[in-house]
């Protein structure tokens, strides 16, 4: 099998092949239109499927791409749907405002953290993060006449989708919302991956002393990355507020940073579709465990993960791409 | 003269710290020597704490004599663990590792709860180490007393284990450059297992020591890893005395922080966490 | 087999898959939603024991119709949750109401679902006082944090204390207590000289107990919730020694429950506890339930055990008064002053709020033969919850 080495050193030419779309994204993307027909009545978990997608696909960006473990990524999460809920209860209760508004506030609070962030590595690294997801959460614990405290944001008063279609207990303006949003915004990221500063990013997890030299500004890229993530963490926030009308502290604890953790990495770090399927595969495994035995799912949670990790290493996507290349070699 | 409340406060802090220190000891040696992320550690001690509560209340044992079954037992389970499924992964990437025992933790609450149901356990401890001595007006608890001295026994022995043995020349050789170690013929794989076994044994220790203190239920795997965790990345990793040091620490910031300023007091040691690894990345004791 | 036995055999077949439908129609489908897993895990599992016990005794047909329970699992505090939870109940398996509800953020969350879609909704332990607000369509069969706290902070004043220092848990129901405690101590004229809000996370109390000890009040009034703080408190007041003879120790019964109790051992004779319900109490009723409990699950039921029993109960009654008919509009008018006895004593819906009224009661820990009990000392009937009291 002759192969033409130009050809494969020319950052130019990989990147355009990168961002060639793969029959099986078509596929994917034309499966998560199926709930709307398959299973009407599921459709408020889809929506929350996507939802976590999305927030999955804001940490791949700084975990899989540029090798920063966040234990505290939900701060961003959480600042996007308070903002969002906060705005709606003096008024600004339009989706699209809320949009704007909540990840920006979260984008800001991201580009503030990620002078700290961009400073270190590993574990003191991840437990920066940790810590100042819990100092973020103490504070809207103890900022009760702003957040509500324990009892959750009262009054939030999300207006409809285009001053007429209403977020309701079924679940169709709520799911085809959030679809259009993780679509969209992933569509932007795939761009982003697929880019000289998205290679440059790779290289950078890889070896973040080296990257300098050869003139890609680590510290900045870093930061700008992270803010990147912030918002798109932002927005599956504000999207979480705004479809199911309530925000409470649940949004910026702990759980919910481990949880997202959990799910990328069962899915597939570094390959941008492994927080969409880590989503998709927990969350549905998740209802379907509590379904059956809600005081004892997290014995059968932890079953699927350690299978996962035993069978499949580096994720489901990444078991999967190893499984398909050995019999691509056995092929031929 | 008497002391003031500060004694008593520091005091508690202290004992809290020799509790955490159990806790964490084994994950930080474990973790430096090998790299191998163990976040099932607290599930070994939850066992241990099991262990203890069901020798006392379905078989009568006292409560001293549970102590070193408690160990055993989690000793022996993670040797269990370690040779099925935990040695497959030494060479994979942290995050699998990380999914593994995230995994095995999520288990383990899961059939605890199964097991021995939702309920906070009761566990009485014998009368002798019931209440408090008064000294200089300020008030000790004795089962904190006894805590102090467990830890302190336990500390002196591992120092004086690594320091002066053969074994903890290994250990140290091996937490310092694993791949010298290897060169130079020392068996860090067996190393490493004797270490995890201890480690895990001691976090066993640890759980069936805390249920006094703190109370055990199924939530304990998750509830006590993130001040596990905070021990070990302020310590240091490998170091026994950073763990040491920073056990006391984050002990007495706690108890001080609830006492002098209610408000704040939980989320002090998260502060003081972020500010000592911004200022150490490494650890108080850390190298690299 | 000749034609005729083939005839009625179909006939016989077709009859049979007639009346599968009219079976089904006759099934009363109630959504169940708890923190089954996570901190409040144990609290969910005594409110369905209760549920259980209430069923197993009365049988789960009911005005003709078969009930049949959905369980779902919330986790803990999560508002999106149980939203989605009750969304898919409702749309997905049809439920005709919702019950359980053991934390407050997930029961203001689901009421906006069961207003809009018009079910009948029971919270058989959230006890904020605003929840019941929320839908027209719920009732409480639990209780009031703010009716517990103003109860004990008039009794206090009542009984002889002046001076009350206060510690309750960093939380809604937590300040709930503390804020209705001071309201109605100070109004009946005594002093609070000092309050403290012990966080939610980490319960080791030693430093709040001895922080309180130091100060010497003349009497302490405490909240924390069920689970596993009363133990953790428990084991702090038994290492401080803080001495109930010394110090008039109040706090809310969910404090001062079964396992505080066991955990402070013989210094804690003398402790007063306000509260709607306690296994000790000395009726026939709750002897018989008690005793009932103990064999079915062997442990002593809770309030949490109480609510869920009587939850079902005000279901069962309600399904009776309507003739089966499951509709929000008709649950809720067939609930609506609702009274009976229960195993707490007199059980009443308020007929304007949809709250609960019941009487509570002021116990204290007494030496009873070996062992200890909480013994009711003094009672408060007919209770209301001073927030909702004011408003419809």
């Amino acid at each position: 099998m002759a192969v033409s080495s130009s050809a494969a050193f020319d950052p130019n030419l990989y990147l355009q092949a990168q961002t060639r779309w793969q029959p099986i994204e078509y596929a994917f993307w034309a499966a998560t239109l199926l709930p709307f027909l398959l299973f009407p009545h599921h459709l408020v978990l889809a929506s929350q499927i996507a939802i976590t997608a999305l927030f999955a696909l804001s940490l791949d960006l700084i975990l899989g791409y540029a090798g920063i473990v966040s234990l505290g990524h939900a701060a961003f999460f959480g600042l996007g749907a308070y903002t969002a809920g906060i705005m709606s209860k003096y008024g600004w209760g339009d989706p699209f405002v809320g949009l704007l508004v909540g990840p920006a506030v979260a984008g800001l609070a991201g580009y503030a953290t990620s002078f700290i962030i961009s400073r270190f590595r590993h574990l003191p690294l991840i437990m920066i993060t940790m810590g100042l997801g819990f100092l973020l959460l103490e504070a809207a614990n103890s900022a009760e006449w702003l957040t509500g405290g324990s009892d959750g944001l009262q009054g939030v008063r999300i207006g409809p989708l285009f001053g007429r279609l209403r977020f309701d207990l079924w679940g169709y303006t709520s799911y085809a919302y959030s679809l259009c949003v993780l679509f969209l915004v992933f569509l932007v990221t795939r761009r982003l991956i697929n880019s000289p500063f998205g290679l440059a990013l790779r290289g950078i997890r890889e070896n973040p002393v080296r990257m300098p030299a050869i003139g890609a500004p680590s510290r900045s890229h870093i930061r700008t990355i992270y803010t990147i993530s912030a918002i798109v963490a932002g927005i599956a926030g504000t999207v979480l507020a705004q479809t199911t009308s309530t925000v409470s502290l649940g949004v910026l604890d702990f759980q919910r940073s481990a949880e997202v953790v959990i799910i990328l990495v069962l899915g597939g770090a570094g390959r941008l579709y492994g927080g969409l399927v880590g989503a998709i595969i927990f969350m549905v495994a998740r209802d379907q465990f509590s379904g059956i035995a809600p005081q004892y799912w997290y014995f059968w949670i932890g079953a699927l993960l350690v299978s996962v990790v035993m069978l499949l290493p580096n994720g489901i996507l990444g078991g999967l791409a190893r499984l398909t290349s050995s019999w691509r070699d056995k092929a031929s | 003269m008497t002391l003031g409340p500060i004694f008593g406060v520091l005091f508690d802090g202290v004992a809290y710290g020799m509790l955490l220190f159990l806790l964490s000891v084994g994950l930080s040696v474990t973790l430096g020597m090998m790299n191998f992320v163990n976040l099932a550690h607290c599930a070994f001690a939850m066992l241990g704490g099991y262990v203890t509560v069901t020798l006392i209340n379905v078989y009568g044992w006292p409560f001293l004599a549970t102590l070193p079954l408690a160990f055993l037992a989690a000793a022996i389970a993670s040797v269990a663990l370690e040779r099925t499924l935990y040695r497959r992964l030494y060479r994979a990437s942290e995050l699998d590792q990380v999914l593994l025992t995230i995994g095995l933790t999520f288990m383990s609450v899961g059939a605890a709860a199964y097991v021995f149901g939702t309920i906070q356990q009761p566990v009485q401890t014998p009368s002798y180490l019931r209440g408090s001595i008064g000294f200089l007006g300020a008030s000790f608890g004795v089962y904190r007393l006894f805590l102090v001295g467990v830890g302190l026994s336990i500390t002196l022995l591992l120092a004086f284990a690594l320091e002066y043995t053969r074994f903890g020349a290994q250990v140290r050789a091996a937490v310092d450059n694993q791949r010298m170690a290897r060169g130079l013929g020392i068996n860090v794989d067996l190393a490493f297992a004797i270490t995890f076994a201890l480690g895990s044994g001691l976090a066993g220790l640890g759980g069936a020591l805390a249920i006094e203190v703190v109370g055990l239920d199924p939530a304990f795997a998750f509830a006590y890893l993130v001040y596990v965790l905070i021990v070990v990345s302020v310590g240091g990793l490998g170091s026994v005395g950073g763990s040491f040091a920073a056990a006391i620490l984050l002990g007495v910031t706690d108890i001080a922080g609830k006492y002098y300023v209610p408000q704040v007091g939980a989320f002090l040691i998260y502060l003081m966490m972020v500010v000592l690894l911004m200022w150490r990345p490494a650890g108080l004791f850390g190298r690299r | 087999m000749d034609r005729r036995s083939i005839l009625s055999g179909a006939a016989a077949l077709a009859l049979l898959a007639s009346s599968g439908p009219a079976l089904a129609q006759g099934t009363v489908k109630i959504g169940v939603i708890m923190p089954y897993s996570g901190q409040f895990a144990d609290l969910a599992t005594q409110m369905d024991n209760g549920i259980k016990l209430y069923m197993k005794q009365n049988g789960d047909t009911v005005a003709g119709k078969k009930i049949e329970l959905i369980r779902k699992d919330t986790g803990g505090v999560a508002p999106d949750v149980a939203t989605r939870l009750a969304q898919e109940l409702i749309t997905r398996d049809n439920v005709d109401m919702l019950a359980g509800f053991t934390l407050s953020p997930n029961a203001i969350a689901v009421s906006k679902v069961s207003a809009e879609a018009k079910k009948f909704m029971v919270i058989m332990n959230a006890a904020t006082t605003v929840i019941i607000t929320m839908s027209p369509y719920s009732v409480r069969t639990s209780m009031t944090l703010p009716s517990v706290g103003a109860t004990a902070g008039a009794w206090a004043y009542k009984s002889g204390v002046r001076k009350v220092y206060t510690m309750v848990s960093d939380f809604a129901p937590g300040k709930d207590a503390e804020v209705s405690f001071h309201e109605a101590f100070k109004k009946a004229g005594g002093e609070i000289v000092g309050s403290v809000r012990m966080p939610m996370a980490n319960p080791d109390f030693s430093a709040f107990v001895q922080r309180a000890k130091d100060l010497n009040p003349e009497s302490i009034f405490i909240f924390v919730p069920a689970g596993a703080q009363p133990a953790a408190l428990g084991k702090a007041f038994a290492e401080r020694g803080l001495d109930a003879s010394k110090i008039k120790i109040i706090g809310t019964g969910d404090a001062f429950d079964e396992s505080f109790v066991k955990n402070v051992g013989n210094p804690a004779v003398g402790i007063i506890s306000v509260w709607h319900y306690d296994f000790n109490d000395d009726t026939k009723l709750n002897k018989a339930f008690v005793a009932a409990y103990n064999a079915e699950f062997k442990r002593n039921p809770d309030f949490g055990s109480v609510g869920g029993y009587d939850g079902m109960h005000v279901i069962y009654e309600a399904l009776k008064k309507t003739g089966g008919k499951t509709d929000g509009d008709s649950l809720v008018a067939a609930a609506k002053g609702i009274t009976f006895e229960s195993p707490r004593g007199p059980f009443q819906i308020d007929a304007q709020t949809r709250d609960i009224v019941q009487n509570i009661s002021i116990r204290q820990v007494t030496k009873v033969g070996d062992g200890l009990r909480s013994v009711v000392i003094d009672k408060v009937e007919n209770v209301k919850d001073p927030g909702s009291a004011g408003k419809k």
